[in-house]
């Protein structure tokens, strides 16, 4: 903050005096789309979804063994480190903890890996304990390409880079591996109400 | 591992040094930022407003101008539905200040070593990191064979029509082609449509020369174009691309 300024003649428009909105952000209706580069289209029946690294056996589903996993239906808030919040968004997916169940490992962080070699990394006990998923649906329709499908992470409390699309995998590691995003100035953390956006934040 | 704490990007404040129209919705805001640390061509900062009572609102622009060039140039195009760039394109006069941090962003960025070809896609104002490449690329006397197609809805919507027509006059290795997707005027002789995969075929280099593509635009013009260009047999790893939603601003 630059102290005691202020934009002559700017009065804004109040749309982020709503207690959920995190700093910075503001209300979008819309859902826009990001990537860093053209969307991928794996098949289905080429598609799978593996638990790999640190563990003492990988998992690996097709995409028939992963719908046949148990699901859940989630709404939650969305923040895009772009400034775009979107309230009370409506998924369906399958937790990571449903993923991981049964998985031994001494992993304290864990790298999401996707098509298009995008990645972004994660400490374990983010995405355990009911705070992240694998998502396929997206208000009750099939997730589309450019918003991830088939399968994203979604992981709602941290900015929204950190639900990878098109995610493949898992990767469990014991030291932390910066992500895409995160090797390019942007936080290592993410955690919107303490506006973690870039390095240093 | 090294635990490296990096430098936070600070807030900082900029002046407006001219104000420069380059379209009927879209301004040049030319701004003095001291202590500039420099850019590189394709990031973009963060723009923080602030009304008398603390109320706050930020988005990002990308930045125009070349690391060369001695101020920083940001082209914001005017969002009628918009918070922040109605007031930064009719408020804003010479000699206000700017709350910025920057610059941001790592991946969709070009210098002059990186090579090429260089194909450059946008839609409207997603002209503007891309001008900062040909502005990098024009300052630094490099001679990278550089094709840009650019669309814009009408002739009057071009940004940077005259720059770009002179900078593709130097005869250096860069070519300019337009496409205006909703009015054309009479005799107009380039492209009357959305970019599609024909068009990418005629005007982008082929494959097997490689070239490093930058698409910014509108989504489903960045969608369209990065599809097709994959479908023509590019590398998706050389396709990069930079969105913005039709809401925001």
């Amino acid at each position: 903050m630059v102290e005691g300024f202020f934009s002559r003649g700017f009065r804004g428009r109040r749309r982020n005096q709503d207690p959920a909105l995190p700093p910075g952000q503001y209300l979008e209706d819309g859902f826009p789309v990001l990537s860093a580069g053209p969307t991928p289209h794996t098949p289905l029946e080429e598609w799978d979804f593996s638990v790999v690294g640190e563990v003492d056996e990988p998992k690996r589903w097709s995409w028939e063994e992963f719908r046949a996993l148990p699901s859940e239906e989630i709404t939650r808030d969305i923040h895009c480190v772009t400034k775009w919040s979107k309230f009370g968004t409506r998924w369906e997916g399958v937790s990571v903890d449903t993923l991981l169940d049964g998985v031994e490992t001494s992993a304290e962080y864990v790298t999401a890996y996707c098509d298009g070699d995008y990645t972004t990394n994660l400490p374990l006990e983010e995405v355990t304990g009911g705070k992240a998923w694998v998502a396929f649906a997206y208000d009750g329709e099939p997730l589309e390409p450019e918003h991830g499908g088939p399968a994203r992470l979604l992981v709602p409390h941290l900015y929204f880079w950190k639900s990878a699309k098109w995610v493949r995998g898992l990767q469990l590691t014991a030291y932390d591996i910066p992500g895409f995003w995160e090797s390019l100035g942007y936080h290592n953390f993410g955690d919107p109400w303490r506006e973690q956006r870039y390095w240093g934040d | 591992m090294v635990a490296v704490r990096p430098r936070r990007i600070n807030w900082r404040l900029a002046e407006v040094v001219d104000v420069v129209p380059e379209t009927p919705r879209t301004k040049s805001l030319l701004l003095e930022v001291p202590g500039w640390e420099g850019h590189r061509a394709g990031q973009h900062v963060d723009v923080r407003l602030t009304a008398p009572d603390g109320y706050t609102a930020q988005r990002s622009y990308s930045i125009a101008s070349a690391p060369e060039d001695g101020q920083l140039a940001l082209t914001v195009d005017r969002l009628d539905e918009g918070e922040v760039s109605p007031y930064l394109t009719d408020e804003l006069m010479v000699g206000d200040r700017v709350e910025l941090r920057g610059p941001i962003g790592g991946y969709f960025v070009w210098e002059t070593k990186d090579g090429g070809p260089l194909l450059l896609v946008a839609g409207g104002s997603g002209v503007v990191p891309l001008m900062a490449m040909i502005r990098h690329r024009a300052a630094s006397g490099s001679d990278v064979p550089t094709r840009l197609l650019l669309s814009s809805r009408s002739f009057d919507e071009i940004i940077y029509h005259e720059e770009l027509e002179s900078l593709a006059a130097r005869d250096d290795g860069l070519k300019v082609v337009h496409t205006l997707t909703r009015s054309r005027p009479e005799g107009w002789v380039c492209y009357g449509r959305r970019i599609d995969a024909e068009m990418l075929g005629e005007v982008a280099w082929s494959p097997e020369e490689s070239p490093l593509v930058f698409v910014c635009g509108p989504t489903p013009l960045v969608e369209a174009a990065a599809s097709a260009l994959v479908s023509l047999g590019h590398e998706p790893a050389r396709v990069k691309t930079e969105r913005f939603g039709a809401t925001g601003g």
